[in-house]
């Protein structure tokens, strides 16, 4: 019992954090009090989380198991948070609108990554994948004078709630079938009576709700217009924390339930991780909206990841662990560049984010740093040498030739050279001057705000990790090693 | 720890000058310029304090210096750098170009001084680091890193183009170009590897263990490729040329200098160190279509290259032309062709990049590089024409010049092993001629366009052109420190190759 409650408490304390930040609300509005509080309630979960890591793997009933794996991605959702949190405080600082529920609703979905990350059952994929999406509508609605944020907000909510639909209809065809929601049993009814009709059903509507939260083609349609209208900090929790949480439970489901040793299976999984990594990497070309740029380019990441998937064996597991990790990172140095820049509500800032890429033209002569930090970012999402993106990329190309599917290989390559086309406009455009241009700028005193310093670190290590990346991969090879099923 | 001083310098000399900016434009031209004669100083320090001794027979390496350290221990990869004859001529080279190239952009460059020499730097930084490591993740990881700061030189510092191309677009294909074949070296690294692991349980991406993986015909001939297409794009090899003349046209002056100078020579080092020895059958098997690539290239650059307008296209594509003996010679194998082809390296590193800084220097003073508003400029610059007689004479392989005597090997050496190869290509020597002449007749001779006087070269521009023109003509007289220096690494590369034609031979 003290076990079980050890192995949750990062999850009970988040939960609680929720409380305590609605009461101090309720209590008294202080925009900085309540970031601060979230901030605290933050830490000492990640604090419960290492301090679990001792433990193993801990069964705190059927529905939720923690072992590494989880806590691994427990550590990358809260860390993802976090930054979210101090990034918000920056973006939230001028609005006039109500600025403390923001928090609630961050942490309200943070609980729900905490769930999805260590599910068995899918009661719980449920549950944590509905806490991880509904604060999320509102997160994505917040500055809702802006009509970019709530047709975004909006736009979400329906095709959620049609994802979920698909969810529900999946999994209420695995339990006619099968009579268990748990993973391992649907596991093994998948392994004796694979080839039935509604069974595979099933299995198909269940990852067809799972591909909606990750924008794999062909239901990506949402992510460009959400990531371009979306507040910044709600967009980089979007890209990161829910993304990195959906995607280790279909990992998981991948290794239990979907583990279908069948070349049909594999093959159709391929076509659509190439079909995910080429549409991604081309719709982008065109874009002239960095959020949108980023969110095409996040589609086709989740395209290379898919490799990983479709291989379901030998480094699969290594590898994305590894590509969440670099993916995370970067992806938190590039958002947090935008929401910097974008600063609204500000003396420098306009009424809405600085999407346009225009709005980047020759920044950095105006703020070298930020856009050392974006340069970063945009090399290690091309995934070039000497920064973390690399390592993933690397990863992925292993996993591929270890298991000799050249094809998915050769669109990885593929997919990497249309992509180098767009990262490096947008790396450019940050070094062109054009006198007379109107253009938007950080505050000035960025570097000195958490939001500030958290860019930088994280930008420090995009870096570190691609010079020296072995104590990443040690410890994401002892995850993979511990939680083999 | 030398070697790895080697790499660091010019690294930490770019941010210096980066840094160094604030006091104003001097301060960052002389910290590259120190750091550049610094990393020469310590590589001809090396080369005057060692021995190049002959390999044994069946040594697999050469190396004079190694260092290394453990790295990534999970995939077996080390910081593992080596330094043997044909890499220290190869950095040697890198810091005198640096040097050059830094020098030759004192007034060129005006904008961004800083930023722009930190580019520089580190781009010789990169080159550095691939001649320098002989672990193939490491390698791999310099060999795309240099690709980003060439880059920025080009977009950022870059001429746009005469036709509406522009300097952007450019240095986006040269990227693309290069990263995408880079990825395909990637491939081909982990297929090596998994093959290796395979055979013995064991990661490692170290060059030694590599050597001599036993691997399946078929495997091999795949590996193999994607090596050489990696290769063959930065060389390059003319279906994979694409990338060459924009970028030339688009670089700026020290751009182009370190790319036909130091950059395509990574290329032909590439084959010799990694695509020969990993996998000599499958080279053996391949060197007639390398050397028919070779042939075409030598062609194509040369006959394109008559058509150019534009004079830095115009020596892009002699670059091609010249590429192409150094491909013949590669895969020919034997002892002397591979000789002659570090001699030609150098002796191209030279010629190019007085050729380059030359164009630089006219398009200060004309502010065009289209040759057609050129013409009877004998007469209106001091001193500039000589200079460039000299590079087109170097260029079209006059004996007395470096060109010469790497041609000349390259052809007797690879006469041995393909007699009507080598047939054809000297008649390729005579479109070089027309070619050369060419130049000299549209730009410095024919009527005049204006008859005033485009003022002579001053005192930094003279040094470094009386400094090129002795080393051309310095090493076509005596080429045997060269030689002396190389030969060792030759050997060894000479040695897999015979061995793999004697297995071949057996085997038939």
């Amino acid at each position: 019992m003290m076990a079980a409650l050890m192995a949750i408490s990062p999850l009970i304390l988040v939960c609680l954090t929720v409380i305590v930040v609605m009461l101090s609300i309720a209590w008294r509005r202080h925009h900085a009090l309540s970031a601060i509080l979230t901030a605290v309630g933050l830490n000492a979960a990640l604090l419960a989380l290492l301090f679990g890591w001792s433990q193993g793997t801990v069964a705190v009933t059927d529905l939720l198991v923690v072992d590494d794996l989880a806590r691994f991605g427990g550590v990358l959702v809260l860390m993802s948070t976090l930054a979210c949190v101090t990034l918000a405080h920056h973006y939230l600082e001028g609005y006039e609108g109500p600025r403390d529920e923001f928090y609630l609703l961050l942490t309200s979905a943070a609980a729900g990554g905490l769930v999805l990350v260590s599910a068995r059952h899918m009661a719980t994929l449920f549950f944590g994948i509905e806490l991880l999406s509904m604060p999320l509508f509102g997160m994505l609605a917040y500055t809702l004078r802006d009509r970019g944020a709530l047709e975004s907000g909006i736009k979400y909510m329906v095709l959620s709630a049609a994802a979920t639909a698909f969810l529900l209809f999946g999994m209420a065809l695995l339990y006619a079938m099968t009579g268990t929601l748990d993973f391992d049993a649907l596991g093994q009814a998948l392994a004796t009576q694979g080839s039935d009709p509604w069974l595979l059903a099933g299995a198909g509507l269940l990852l067809v709700g799972l591909a909606f939260k990750l924008s794999i083609v062909p239901f990506h349609l949402w992510t460009p217009d959400v990531y371009q209208g979306g507040p910044g900090p709600a967009t980089t929790f979007l890209a990161t924390a829910s993304k990195v949480a959906v995607f280790l439970v279909l990992l998981r489901l991948f290794q239990s339930a979907l583990a279908l040793h069948e070349n049909w299976w594999h093959d159709l999984l391929g076509f659509i991780a190439v079909v995910t990594m080429l549409v991604g990497n081309l719709l982008a070309l065109t874009q002239n909206d960095l959020k949108r740029l980023l969110g095409y380019s996040s589609i086709a990441h989740f395209g290379y990841l898919l490799v990983a998937l479709v291989v379901n064996d030998g480094l699969a597991v290594e590898t994305v662990g590894v590509y969440l990790v670099t993916y995370v990172i970067t992806t938190l140095g590039a958002f947090g560049v935008v929401t910097l820049v974008s600063s609204p509500y500000t003396p420098t800032g306009g009424s809405a984010d600085a999407s346009p890429l225009h709005h980047y033209r020759g920044l950095f002569w105006r703020r070298p740093y930020l856009t050392a930090v974006m340069t970063v970012s945009m090399l290690s999402l091309a995934g070039i040498p000497f920064t973390a993106g690399f390592i993933g990329k690397f990863y992925i190309i292993a996993v591929g030739v270890e298991a000799h599917r050249w094809w998915l290989v050769g669109a990885v390559v593929l997919g990497s050279a249309i992509g180098l086309y767009y990262y490096l406009r947008v790396m450019v455009t940050l070094f062109l001057h054009e006198p007379g241009m109107q253009s938007r700028d950080a505050t000035h005193d960025w570097a000195e705000r958490a939001g500030g310093m958290v860019v930088l670190g994280v930008a420090t290590l995009v870096i570190l990790l691609g010079l020296y990346p072995t104590p990443m991969i040690d410890w994401v090879h002892w995850v993979a090693g511990n939680s083999a099923y | 720890m030398i070697l790895v001083w080697l790499i660091l310098i010019p690294f930490i000399g770019g941010l210096l000058c980066w840094q160094a900016e604030r006091f104003g434009d001097r301060a960052p031209r002389w910290i590259a310029l120190a750091t550049m004669l610094l990393e020469l100083v310590m590589v001809l320090g090396i080369w005057a304090g060692s021995d190049f001794p002959l390999p044994a027979q069946g040594a697999t390496h050469a190396w004079v210096l190694e260092w290394q350290a453990n790295w990534i221990p999970r995939f077996g990869i080390k910081l593992h750098l080596a330094l043997d004859g044909l890499s220290l001529l190869m950095i040697a080279l890198t810091g005198l170009l640096g040097a050059m190239a830094v020098v030759c952009s004192w007034n060129e460059i005006v904008r961004r001084v800083g930023f722009f020499h930190l580019n520089l730097l580190w781009i010789l930084g990169g080159v550095v680091g691939v001649f320098l490591s002989i672990d193939l993740f490491l390698f791999f990881l310099f060999w795309e890193m240099m690709l980003v700061p060439m880059y920025f030189l080009i977009a950022l510092w870059g001429h746009s183009g005469s036709k509406g191309s522009s300097r952007i677009g450019a240095a986006t294909k040269f990227f693309i170009y290069t990263q995408a074949s880079g990825l395909m070296m990637l491939i081909a690294i982990l297929g090596l590897v998994f093959v290796h692991h395979a055979a013995t349980g064991v990661y490692t991406f170290a060059y030694g263990d590599l050597l001599n993986t036993p691997m399946d015909p078929q495997v091999a001939w795949w590996l193999m490729l994607g090596f050489f297409v990696a290769f063959a794009v930065k060389l390059p090899v003319v279906p994979l040329h694409g990338w060459l003349p924009d970028a030339h046209a688009q670089a700026p002056t020290a751009g182009s200098v370190d790319l036909a100078g130091i950059l395509l020579k990574t290329a032909a080092y590439g084959m010799l160190r990694f695509a020969l020895p990993l996998f000599p059958e499958a080279s053996q098997a391949f060197a007639p279509v390398a050397m028919t690539l070779g042939l075409i290239g030598i062609f194509y650059g040369a006959i394109l290259a008559c058509g150019q307008q534009d004079l830095k296209r115009l020596i892009a594509y002699t670059s091609i032309s010249h590429m192409g003996f150094v491909l013949i010679g590669i895969y020919a194998g034997t002892e002397l062709a591979l000789q002659g082809v570090v001699a030609l390296m150098v002796a191209h590193a030279f010629s190019a990049a007085g050729l380059f800084i030359l164009s630089g220097q006219l398009y200060e003073r004309l502010h065009t590089r289209d040759m057609r508003q050129m013409g009877g400029l004998w007469g209106r610059i001091r001193g500039l024409p000589g200079f460039a007689l000299v590079f087109v004479a170097a260029s079209l392989g006059l004996p007395g010049t470096a060109n010469f005597v790497g041609e000349f090997m390259v052809m007797f050496g690879s006469f041995g092993v393909a007699p009507w190869t080598v047939a054809i290509a000297s008649v390729g020597l005579i479109l070089a001629a027309i070619y050369s002449l060419f130049i000299m007749q549209r730009v410095y001779y024919g009527p005049p366009k204006e008859e005033s006087s485009l003022g002579g070269l001053d005192r930094r521009e003279l040094a470094l052109l009386f400094g090129i023109v002795a080393l051309v003509i310095f090493f076509g007289v005596y080429p045997q420190p060269l030689l002396e220096t190389s030969a060792g690494a030759m050997q060894v590369v000479q040695q897999s190759v015979q061995q793999a034609g004697a297995m071949m031979g057996g085997a038939q």
